[in-house]
């Protein structure tokens, strides 16, 4: 890396939160994806909607939540939810624009895996699951993914489609019934990832600072195809960068406290 | 609805072989409930939770547990269940029969239980791998526009089991905050047990709070600390730490036997639970 002043999952939470916009109405992952959203929040888009599955709509936590269900996101919230709730009037109903979401494994046409490794019946490595993916998958407007690359992460062929991306091509997808259009970004710490407007099929638009296609090639597990008008991502400026390490401070503060008994 | 000791509570209505939703999502896990089970040693259980968290983890690590139906089991924030995925991975100490679903699935198969339905229906699973291993995930035709939607069938436990903030005299519960789909999993269940964290006079509740009235519970149990290591809102907070030494405790069979035994079997109750992790920390 050409410039050792920051992390590589620093630029990946900082070009994922430069995604966001104003307005937003984000549904939003534990992880990577709530450090990139909230990032977004406290910079460019203050206007920002996240909902967490726990049924907090409109949360603005002081801290990143360890779980997807802290007393903070309820505290924050503009309206708090039933569970049922928010699966239905709110994410089925397509009232959410971006599905932020991380996962184990992903292949060319944006499927993820949060299930297993190996048989469904004799895991090799069993994972938690899916979770609110499948729906969230199926019904955002569009939906973002973050995951660190390697060929581990980035394989040819995946054990388990838990939540849908193109699953074969764009005309599977639709036929499938999935009312919204897909993933439409992945975020890794190399770069970043389109799909093919006729295929569905992950392109390499856009690189990190200190990165090259091969080493993308490298750590993908399938021939990776490569957009002709490669973008060069900017590096983080100061202020994007100080905002996040300030939330990660905040963050390991809160969370380093002893165990604490009730009363 | 009878006020019972959570001893007499369990002795009373739980059986081996039942069918058992404890809820609470992040918020409001019962843990005391779930470690009475594990003193009075209840085997065969299915186990029905959205988020099975370390509550089933340790009901899972102590062969309580046969079938589970659930949709996402990790250690919120911090990893694996090691005690889940040692049933799954290697039958220790039991073999675990999965029907594993979605949260949406399972939020709408509770309100179908809940609603006298034998099944929910939602836009779900779309090019998912998930129904092709659980026969529980089948498809119908919607009669009025033919589009293709999602069948699960209507989650009806034997006995549904939750912790709340408060009861009355008369037995009516409160719960705030993160409510989840504890209203939902009561009035889905024959049988509901609420452990709540003090008995009052007055809820003084405000309008539109979620209250479950005296007679749709079986029993309400008083016990203050009872979702530690989760939280009450208000009240007091998650144990984050504890969370994050779970993956430790739990990650070899030996230490997790051991902690088992020093803080659930060796302990009379949950003050008693209580009383000895505030003495070792």
């Amino acid at each position: 890396m050409s410039n050792p002043e920051y992390t590589r999952d620093e630029m990946m939470t900082i070009a994922a939160s430069r995604l966001m916009w104003n307005g937003c109405v984000c549904f939003v992952g534990i992880g990577l994806p709530s450090a990139a959203a909230n990032l977004a929040r406290l910079t460019h888009a203050p206007g920002i909607v996240l909902i967490y599955e726990s049924g907090t709509i409109g949360a603005k936590p002081s801290v990143l939540p360890l779980s997807i269900g802290d007393q903070d996101l309820a505290e924050t919230a503009e309206c708090l939810v039933s569970i049922p709730e928010i699966f239905t009037y709110w994410l089925q109903a397509g009232r959410v624009d971006v599905g932020f979401l991380g996962a184990a494994q992903i292949d060319r046409y944006g499927n993820l895996n949060t299930t297993v490794i190996g048989d469904y019946h004799a895991p090799k490595v069993r994972l938690p699951g899916a979770g609110g993916a499948p729906e969230i998958a199926a019904h955002a407007k569009e939906t973002f993914i973050m995951l660190r690359q390697s060929p581990r992460s980035f394989v040819d062929k995946m054990d388990f489609i838990t939540s849908a991306g193109y699953i074969g091509d764009r005309v599977a997808r639709r036929k499938a019934g999935a009312r919204g259009d897909g993933p439409q970004k992945v975020i890794t710490d190399l770069g970043v990832l389109r799909p093919d407007p006729l295929t569905g099929e992950l392109t390499l638009t856009g690189l990190f600072e200190g990165v090259c296609v091969d080493d993308v090639k490298a750590a993908t597990g399938w021939p990776l195809a490569v957009t002709e008008s490669l973008e060069h991502i900017a590096p983080p400026t100061e202020e994007e960068l100080n905002a996040l390490r300030q939330l990660h401070a905040r963050t390991a503060e809160a969370h380093k406290r002893a165990r604490q008994l009730p009363y | 609805m009878k006020h019972l000791s959570l001893k007499q509570a369990i002795a009373e209505f739980i059986t081996d072989g039942q069918t058992l939703a404890m809820e609470g999502f992040t918020h409001l896990i019962p843990f005391a409930a779930a470690h009475e089970i594990i003193r009075q040693g209840r085997k065969d259980l299915t186990l029905i939770r959205m988020t099975p968290d370390i509550i089933y983890d340790q009901l899972i690590g102590m062969g309580c547990v046969s079938r589970m139906v659930f949709s996402w089991g990790g250690n919120p924030g911090v990893g694996s269940l090691h005690r889940l995925r040692d049933a799954v991975e290697r039958q220790w100490p039991l073999p675990i029969e999965l029907d594993e679903r979605s949260h949406a699935a399972m939020a709408a198969a509770y309100q179908a239980g809940a609603s006298g339905l034998p099944f929910a229906m939602l836009a779900g699973f779309v090019g998912s791998d998930l129904p092709s291993v659980n026969q529980n995930i089948r498809h119908i035709q919607c009669p009025f526009t033919g589009q293709r939607l999602a069948a699960v069938p209507a989650l009806a436990p034997d006995v549904s089991i939750i912790h709340a903030h408060l009861a009355d005299k008369a037995g009516n519960v409160l719960l705030r905050g993160i409510t989840g789909v504890q209203k939902e999993v009561a009035l889905a269940a024959r049988e509901v047990i609420v452990t709540v964290e003090d008995v009052v006079d007055e809820l003084n509740a405000p309008q539109n709070s979620v209250i479950l009235p005296s007679w749709v519970i079986s029993a309400v149990a008083r016990v203050p600390g009872g979702a530690h290591p989760s939280y009450v809102h208000g009240v007091y907070d998650r144990d984050n730490a504890f969370y994050r030494d779970w993956d430790t405790i739990s990650r070899d069979r030996d230490s997790f036997r051991a902690w088992i035994q020093e803080y659930v079997l060796d302990t009379v109750d949950h003050a008693g639970y209580l009383a000895r992790l505030g003495a070792a920390s």
